[in-house]
């Protein structure tokens, strides 16, 4: 049966005090903001609380709020959010939850330990935005070459990228003896 | 298995350490037997695996970045790519999660082509992963018999949308043209021939004693490990999950249509297989059931509408344009860069039943007419993220034959 989020954001708001930032409903979707500091306390609740129950982890991305326009920055405390996409097979629902990081230091607890979907997830994060994830058993690129610099994802970091196309390392003629 | 080391070790043991170290070899980007661009860095301890790492990235094409740059809909075209053996449900997956933003719904016609086009999608990509996995442990005809099957529904993806593989066949609010006149009776002289293929390959592989020695039991993954780590679709149902998106969250009219989710409880290769031959006459009984059901049939005499009647979002006929004011503002409005379609601010998060998974999109849009962010979330990449926890402690060949049955598709895992 569906949960009842109003109920759900009161037992969080009530435990976790002024962690919980808030939650938002658009297009029937409920969303929770929360500081970065408490995710793993919060997602951990998240995860074994009867009520909640949300067994699995769907999704952990990450948006860069640089450019938005500013009623949305409002949204916003810090430059990055971490967007978990919780799916709760016993109640069949869903909820996002968002943890804010700032920029400096960016950096924010691994959930790898909650649930396996989080290893490859926060790797992926961290090659597209540069947030790390403290703990998080092995933090290297996923997609983007191991040795590369720069942070696609951001909205600081160009579409067409910084001239990589034109310095690919090139092999040199042999000199003739 | 004894350590080969602790063997030597007993009957000679004089002999050097040096010769009973692990090798370490590579699985290389470029192979026949990984699917795509896929790259493994295993150690060997004669065949057994000790470690392995998978390696991806080979195939990123920065479709999210590109999202964007792009308007709803023009990354229509990106989402044919990613997917490229069913690219038909991934533009479907897309123009939902659009659909839930601007809050615009489909007509039913519109909802019953879509549903059509889908389950054919998947019989597409499910006829592949059957295939492949056959020809992986050597029984390449199984393999050429799906591919004929997949060429007569190219054929029909052909006529419906112009394309055999870069369809980009839906708009927002609903789809780029209607299916042609003789669109009942070309998908039925498909579904005529279809059983019999399925009956074929389950005849030569599900009783094989070759096949089912080298898939049972490898790569099994328990219920909670496979919910832990996120699995989606024919992988998790192997498990034991019954979770379809189609029933758990239905979208379009599945709702309406009446069909199983099969699942094994095992979870290994073998198991994966089953799911994927039962799912795949599932989808014969959904197309016929929406054959029936589809309003206006093949003809469709009455002229119902197959994208939403909201010009505000999807673009009005030609002769409305010609003839009326409010048209013609709207075509201007939809069509001219600086304008397009504009949604609420605010995010989304929408997933569709793939073939291989839960298909997720996660725009989040500033009100302007390019999203903000297009997160993809891919059923491949979770899916392989588990690959090395199947693999754990088997050999080399029953690596490729897991890798065969996960069904990575390096455009999606690697967007």
């Amino acid at each position: 049966m569906p949960i009842d989020f109003t109920a759900l954001f009161k037992t969080l708001k009530d435990r976790f005090g002024d962690d919980v930032l808030g939650h938002v409903e658009f297009r029937k979707q409920h969303s929770v903001r929360i500081k970065h500091t408490a995710n793993l306390a919060i997602l951990k609740f998240l995860r074994d609380d009867p009520a909640a129950k949300f067994e699995m982890l769907t999704d952990v991305t990450c948006v860069d709020s640089l450019r938005l326009p500013s009623d949305m920055q409002l949204e916003y405390p810090e430059r990055f959010a971490v967007v978990y996409q919780l799916r709760s097979l016993t109640h069949n629902d869903v909820l996002r939850v968002k943890a804010y990081v700032p920029e400096d230091p960016c950096e924010i607890d691994s959930s790898s330990g909650l649930w396996d979907a989080a290893n490859w997830g926060e790797r992926e994060a961290y090659d597209m935005f540069g947030v790390e994830f403290r703990g998080h058993p092995n933090l290297k690129r996923i997609l983007m070459p191991d040795n590369y610099e720069g942070h696609p994802l951001r909205k600081d970091y160009p579409l067409k990228g910084r001239g990589e196309r034109d310095n690919f390392p090139k092999y040199t003629e042999i000199p003739e003896h | 298995m004894a350590n080969a080391a602790e063997t030597i070790a007993k009957i000679a043991p004089k002999a050097s350490k040096e010769v009973f170290k692990t090798m370490s070899m590579n699985i290389g980007p470029q192979h026949p037997a990984t699917h795509g661009t896929l790259r493994l860095k295993v150690e060997l301890d004669g065949e057994k695996i000790v470690k392995m790492e998978p390696e991806i990235g080979f195939l990123h094409t920065g479709f999210e970045k590109l999202g964007e740059y792009r308007n709803y809909n023009q990354f229509v075209v990106i989402t044919d790519r990613m997917n490229y053996l069913s690219p038909l449900n991934n533009n479907i997956g897309f123009a939902i999660a659009c659909e839930e933003l601007f809050n615009v719904e489909v007509p039913i016609r519109g909802q019953y082509i879509r549903v059509i086009m889908a389950e054919l999608s998947r019989l597409s990509d499910h006829v592949v992963s059957v295939g492949l996995q056959g020809m992986d442990l050597g029984a390449f005809s199984v393999m050429l018999w799906t591919f004929i099957e997949r060429e007569k529904l190219y054929d029909i993806f052909e006529a419906v949308t112009g394309a055999r593989l870069t369809t980009s066949w839906t708009r927002v609010g609903g789809v780029f043209r209607d299916v042609p006149p003789d669109f009942p009776k070309l998908v039925k002289d498909f579904l005529a021939k279809f059983p019999a293929m399925l009956d074929e390959i389950e005849y030569m592989l599900s009783k094989n004693k070759i096949f089912m020695d080298r898939c049972i039991g490898v790569g099994a993954l328990t219920k909670e490990q496979a919910i832990s780590y996120g699995l989606t679709g024919p992988m998790l149902r192997a498990c034991g999950v019954p979770y379809d998106v189609r029933k758990a969250k239905p979208y379009l009219c599945y709702s309406e249509l009446d069909f199983e989710v099969p699942t094994r409880p095992e979870g290994d290769v073998f198991a994966r297989y089953q799911v994927r031959l039962a799912e795949m006459r599932q989808s014969i009984r959904i197309i016929e059931q929406a054959l029936e059901k589809l309003p206006g049939g093949g003809e469709n005499k009455e002229k119902l509408p197959v994208s939403s009647v909201n010009h505000k979002v999807t673009l009005p006929t030609k002769e409305m344009v010609y003839h009326d004011m409010e048209s013609l503002i709207h075509h201007f409005k939809l069509s001219m860069p600086g304008h397009g379609l504009i949604p609420p601010k605010g995010d989304v998060y929408s997933c569709t039943e793939v073939p291989n998974g839960e298909l997720g999109f996660y725009i989040v849009s500033d009100g302007t007419g390019l999203p903000y962010r297009v997160r993809v979330r891919p059923p491949s990449f979770y899916n392989y993220c588990s690959f090395v926890k199947q693999i754990d402690g088997c050999m080399l060949s029953d690596a490729i034959a897991c890798m065969a049955s996960i069904n990575v598709i390096a455009g999606e895992l690697d967007r």
